[in-house]
């Protein structure tokens, strides 16, 4: 009887929507979207960006309200009204962007909100040490809860993360984009945890762009396009190509641009050139039409490089020549006079003017191209930006639009157009398609090789294997600082590349 | 013509579904133009320099109706007059919030500034020479405050809060705690002339803001504020000019400030010690109220001069209507929250 009972349970849908509908000005973000998720499964929900699956997890985790349809929750229809109730219902998400203190110790944050009290409501720091390093060790870790948070790696305040949601009673976890910050070790940890979750009952939703990994741990997989449910597959009856032909409405059959045949023109010289212990006796050739691909994990000075070259940090020695002149460029103002152009790796943070709108982040490098006489001309302005968003179709209603309210992939869209805008000649791009969907993905290769064959040097640093193989001329690996290898793109290989960067 | 009886039934139904779709249609009507009014409406509030103008104009009228004084040459010309000074140093400091800083020393850098120029006058120097060597002092002053800020980083609040005192405590230092009122009759131009009927420091007030309207909504250089406040560390690795646009917006805060400091001085016959205490805050306050915010990317000029005009005809208001003038603060401090109040829930309803 037992038994039965929980197959019963497991037979029906612990959370149900129906006809779920969300707008924000101007987007129809949520279009009907219908989705059941069982008790002991992982539901993934994939999508390219700006499909809706973020917008419809917030409303499932009581950020935003539904416009309109149905939430059955535990065989009750419910509204929810807020991330509390939520919570109460037994509804955790493990977000994105961590939502933790990093000044404060472990158990602090697992019990932030809901602190163990004693008598005149005094904190007990005791019982949620315990508690904390109980919960703690069902994952297989063994931090001390005192441990200052931002004393942990990314993947180990994930874990603190999940810890957190599982602190109170949890029916159903969601995991928005887990693996993003994660190395593959980490990752395979954290899949290790979900499947245990899974075990003890947890209905879990998955959400993420990466289809490798949804593939290795989903049970179904629910597609999302442009806030409409397309539909949902069982994994052992799908392949990827079917997932991607329902995500992007189209197939891509040609993933990668094609590459450059002949490098002339060395156009970028770097020789020896150093900064503290960080990069050590860097030499690389860069020419016109070429994509030099650079590879190496994080910490590996790859960005580090980017950053020396584009003016921001100082080197200690060493040469940069341009087109055979010798420069010393100690300013990003310098850097962009001698035409090259840099798109961090951070674009919220470093790169996007998020408050200002479309055509002022486009044009934000190009300020003097627009300007007669030291003062802006609106109509060439307009022009410009209108220019770039056409030819990098950058989804906006308008150009008045403020960057905030577009997606990931079209904000992406918007820096590079910024630095399009610029007609540099070298280009380092820092993981440029980093947290951004398949389509839009693709779109992003086109371009930079578009932008190679018309004579751009492009530097492109990544840490996506597929990504530096299929779009890279030649490849560097860096470790510690320094090139460790290099390789042709059109024959190098995953192993080669992993084996030099990993290396000791 | 002989109507049948099932005809003229089946006309009566064509004419009530006739007339219901009249109705509709009317109804429908009107409900466009409900909807129309209801965008224009809220296009206006969008647009905060709209908004406040708007709001300007209510109280304007407001006071026309029940007060026979508000509407007259004499209280317009007062009022322009009292609101000049601090319209002017709403000027440097939109441009300063706009690119995310803020200063806190106009106050005091206002008195200091028309100390100076009382001093040296007083001591029979030319007046231009005064002038010029008043101007010169807020240069220096906004110099320090932007190498502090930039250079080496301590956060404005801070380094103003400390100039603040500073430029104070310099200005009772040189004034001995008195007034300095050996001021030469043809200093008084700038408080107390008037050019075709049109008081003075109004037409200079007028010509700071509209020069200043005009280079922070279209120059190139002060343009970059905007990207500055922003986000600016994107700044930076756009190539925009960080360092000098910021140090340019201090340098031109406190050169505003001492011109205040001029003309006040310039209307008292006297430089007073005590002079601006509370400036900085007033003005913020009108700055903000006009569109501007403490986070920077915001603000226009125009916005903030409405917020002065906004604040100083509120004031006038309860002048003319008896009020204390003990609650002229409360009044001020609810204005700007209820300001600011309306914005976040209008921004709020747009996002949700």
């Amino acid at each position: 009887m037992f038994n039965l009972n929980i197959q019963t349970k497991f037979d029906k849908p612990i959370l149900k929507l129906i006809g779920i509908s969300k707008s924000f000005p101007g987007v129809k973000a949520l279009d009907k979207v219908n989705l059941e998720v069982f008790q002991g499964e992982i539901h993934a929900i994939v999508g390219e960006n700006g499909a809706g699956k973020s917008t419809l997890m917030m409303i499932i985790s009581g950020v935003y309200k539904k416009d309109d349809g149905k939430i059955i929750f535990d065989e009750l229809e419910t509204e929810i009204t807020d991330t509390h109730h939520a919570k109460s219902l037994g509804i955790s998400t493990v977000f994105q962007e961590l939502s933790l203190f990093p000044h404060r110790k472990i158990f602090e944050n697992i019990f932030a909100g809901k602190e163990f009290t004693r008598k005149f409501g005094l904190v007990d720091i005791k019982k949620m040490k315990i508690d904390a390093k109980n919960i703690l060790s069902t994952f297989d870790v063994d931090f001390d809860p005192s441990t200052l948070l931002a004393d942990l790696t990314s993947a180990e305040r994930q874990i603190v993360e999940i810890a957190k949601a599982l602190s109170s009673e949890v029916k159903m976890l969601i995991f928005d984009e887990p693996t993003s910050s994660l190395t593959d070790r980490e990752t395979a940890r954290l899949f290790n945890i979900i499947n245990d979750l899974k075990v003890k009952g947890v209905a879990i939703i998955y959400v993420s762009h990466r289809l490798e990994e949804v593939f290795e741990i989903a049970d179904r997989i629910t597609v999302l396009r442009d806030g409409r449910y397309i539909g949902t597959v069982n994994k052992k009856d799908a392949d990827m190509t079917q997932v991607v032909r329902m995500m992007v409405g189209r197939d891509l059959s040609d993933m990668f641009p094609e590459k450059s045949k002949i490098l002339r023109n060395e156009f970028l010289i770097i020789n020896d050139l150093c900064r503290e212990n960080i990069l050590k006796n860097i030499n690389l050739k860069l020419h016109t039409e070429e994509i030099l691909g650079i590879y190496g994990l994080v910490g590996s000075g790859r960005s580090e490089l980017a950053r020396c070259i584009f003016g921001i940090d100082k080197i200690d020695s060493g040469e940069i020549y341009i087109n055979g002149l010798k420069k010393n460029i100690d300013s990003p103002i310098i850097a962009i006079k001698n035409g090259i152009g840099y798109m961090p790796e951070d674009r919220k943070e470093a790169g996007l003017f998020l408050s200002l709108a479309v055509k002022e982040n486009i044009v934000a490098s190009s300020l003097e191209r627009i300007s007669n006489f030291g003062f802006l001309n609106t109509k060439k302005t307009k022009s410009l930006a209108g220019q770039y968003v056409e030819r990098l179709t950058i989804k906006t209603p308008n150009l008045e639009q403020k960057v905030l309210n577009l997606s990931g992939g079209n904000q992406q869209k918007v820096l590079l157009a910024k630095w399009l805008a610029v007609q540099p000649k070298i280009l380092i791009v820092d993981e440029p398609t980093k947290g951004i969907d398949v389509g839009a993905k693709a779109e992003i290769h086109f371009l930079l090789r578009q932008l190679a064959n018309r004579g751009v040097g492009i530097i492109m640093i990544s840490s996506e294997l597929p990504e530096i193989l299929g779009m890279s001329d030649k490849i560097l690996v860096m470790h510690e600082g320094e090139i460790r290898g290099e390789f042709l793109g059109d024959r190098a290989t995953q192993e080669e590349l992993l084996t030099c960067a990993y290396q000791e | 013509m002989l109507i049948k009886n099932e005809d003229s039934e089946k006309l009566m139904g064509d004419l009530k579904s006739y007339n219901h779709y009249v109705d509709k249609a009317l109804n429908r009507q009107k409900i466009k133009v409900r909807e129309k009014l209801a965008f224009a409406l809220k296009t206006i509030f969008r647009i905060r320099e709209a908004a406040v103008l708007v709001v300007v104009i209510i109280i304007g009228l407001i006071l026309t109706l029940s007060s026979p004084y508000f509407l007259t040459i004499e209280n317009l010309k007062a009022i322009a007059i009292g609101l000049s000074t601090d319209a002017i140093m709403a000027v440097g400091m939109t441009i300063l919030l706009v690119s995310g800083g803020f200063d806190l020393s106009i106050g005091s850098v206002l008195a200091f500034g028309g100390a100076i120029s009382a001093l040296f006058l007083g001591k029979n120097f030319n007046m231009w020479i005064s002038i010029i060597i008043a101007l010169a002092v807020a240069a220096i002053i906004g110099l320090i405050n932007g190498t502090i800020v930039t250079k080496i980083g301590v956060n404005p609040l801070i380094t103003t809060l400390g100039m603040m005192s500073i430029a104070r405590g310099a200005t009772l230092v040189v004034a001995q705690g008195y007034p300095l009122a050996e001021i030469p009759l043809e200093f008084t131009v700038f408080g107390q002339g008037e050019i075709f009927g049109l008081p003075v420091p109004m037409l200079i007030m007028l010509l700071i803001v509209i020069i200043g309207e005009v280079m922070l909504r279209r120059s190139r250089f002060l343009r970059q504020a905007y990207y500055i406040g922003s986000n600016e560390r994107a700044a930076r690795l756009s190539g925009i000019h960080v360092d000098k646009v910021k140090m340019f917006s201090y340098v031109i805060t406190a050169t505003l400030a001492v011109i205040a400091g001029l003309i006040s001085t310039s209307r008292l016959a006297a430089a007073f010690p005590q002079a601006g205490i509370g400036a900085e805050l007033r003005v913020i306050s009108a700055c903000v109220i006009g569109g501007a915010s403490l986070a920077g990317g915001e603000g226009s000029v125009l916005g903030s001069l409405l917020g002065v005009v906004l604040l100083a005809i509120v004031n006038n208001g309860l002048i003319l209507k008896n009020v204390s003038i003990y609650w002229q603060g409360i009044v001020s401090g609810l204005i700007l929250i209820l300001a600011v109040t309306l914005d976040i829930l209008s921004r709020r309803r747009r996002v949700r």
